[in-house]
């Protein structure tokens, strides 16, 4: 993979508004941003409604986002590109989410929606008609989804990123500051991750920072390549992002995002639990 | 606690007791006062710089921040102005007010 065929710019967005087989859409944290105003011809997806099973702390099944993506009018061919708010928080969690599903075409556009605005580009609130079609998704990709019991066993023996603030991982916070910080689950972070929070990546209005600066980012973490990779947060999203850098832009393998994050993770029974800025020991 | 509510997000179910609130206002030029920019993003940074959070400004120019005992900087970013740095200093139990004015 390659910048090229994960990533957009505003410009490039712009341009193909009205180009077939381009389907934009919209993922915010804010689920009520699409409805004030969205880029014009993009279709939103709400990441706690359509993308979550509604019983179950789990995704939506294949023949769920099969329905999903059919009633929306997403064909299996078309070019997806996402775009939200929060620097592509939950738009980088709906890329990873697509490529679980097997879709073969995704793109991001590189800085989200921060970038559109502080541009000053177009936004509207007139509501697209697609037609609906018949999507085939994919069997889960278990390559890029990680699950507590492998986290567990990753600790001391993977390399394991934790992309959360620097206050969120030493347990200062428990959770990002635009959220109220009374949470039922233990603070700190899992012993031995490092901390490279998926700030780091971006620039501030949200775009993507070049190759260079990302390979030495995670290289001045002792990275060490030749094992393989789990990305967490606290609920995923911002892990997507960084998932999406270490795969998408670098190329590196074997890396998998963490979706139960620190959210499950802090409420573990018996599970061990570093506090403070330094990664810690596996025996702690 | 006049103007609790006006941020991003509601206070409504929150234990404001229990949180270091910094929350304010962001507004474009004018000595006396300005215009409120409702699509600016205000991001929170740690004592060292470190990104921690970002919120967009509400349609009013509100934004609020749930933080931690201590000194952090709101970095604000609108359209065609440069980025303006603001200190501030949040405790748990009480709400910082913050007003910020970009370049007109």
């Amino acid at each position: 993979m390659s910048r090229e065929n994960s990533l957009v710019t505003a410009q490039w967005v712009e341009d193909n508004l009205d180009t077939d087989g381009v389907v934009i859409v919209e993922v915010d944290e804010d689920t009520t941003a699409y409805d004030k105003g969205h880029i014009r011809g993009a279709i939103k997806l709400d990441w706690t409604t359509d993308l979550q099973d509604q019983v179950r702390r789990d995704f939506v099944n294949k023949a769920q986002f099969e329905a999903l993506l059919s009633e929306r009018g997403v064909s299996n061919d078309d070019t997806v590109v996402l775009y939200g708010g929060n620097n592509n928080w939950f738009a980088a969690y709906a890329y990873w989410y697509f490529k679980l599903y097997g879709h073969s075409d995704v793109k991001l556009l590189d800085g989200g929606r921060k970038k559109w605005e502080l541009d000053s580009r177009e936004l509207t609130d007139e509501l697209p008609t697609r037609e609906k079609t018949s999507y085939v998704a994919s069997e889960q990709d278990s390559s890029i989804r990680a699950f507590r019991d492998e986290v567990v066993a990753a600790i001391g023996t993977q390399n394991l990123v934790d992309v959360r603030s620097p206050d969120e991982y030493a347990g200062r916070l428990l959770a990002p500051a635009h959220l109220p910080q009374e949470q039922a689950q233990r603070a700190g972070h899992i012993p031995t991750s490092v901390n490279v929070p998926w700030s780091k990546n971006a620039n501030d209005d949200g775009t993507f920072k070049s190759d260079d600066e990302l390979t030495a980012l995670y290289d001045e973490v002792g990275f060490d390549t030749e094992k393989d990779t789990i990305a967490l947060c606290r609920i995923g999203e911002r892990s997507s992002l960084t998932w999406f850098v270490l795969t998408e832009l670098l190329g590196r393998k074997n890396v998998k995002n963490y979706d139960g994050s620190w959210t499950e993770y802090g409420s573990l029974v018996g599970v061990p639990v570093a506090l403070g800025d330094e990664p810690g020991t596996a025996d702690a | 606690m006049c103007g609790a509510t006006e941020g991003g997000l509601s206070l409504d179910g929150v234990n404001v007791a229990k949180e270091a609130v910094i929350q304010g206002q962001v507004l474009r030029g004018g000595a006396s006062g300005g215009e409120p920019v409702a699509n600016a993003y205000v991001r929170l940074l740690d004592r060292t710089g470190e990104f921690t959070a970002e919120v967009p400004t509400s349609a009013s120019g509100h934004f609020r921040f749930f933080a931690g005992d201590g000194e952090w900087t709101l970095r604000t970013l609108a359209p065609k102005a440069e980025p303006v740095d603001t200190r501030v200093v949040a405790a748990t139990g009480s709400v910082a007010e913050v007003q910020v004015l970009v370049g007109a």
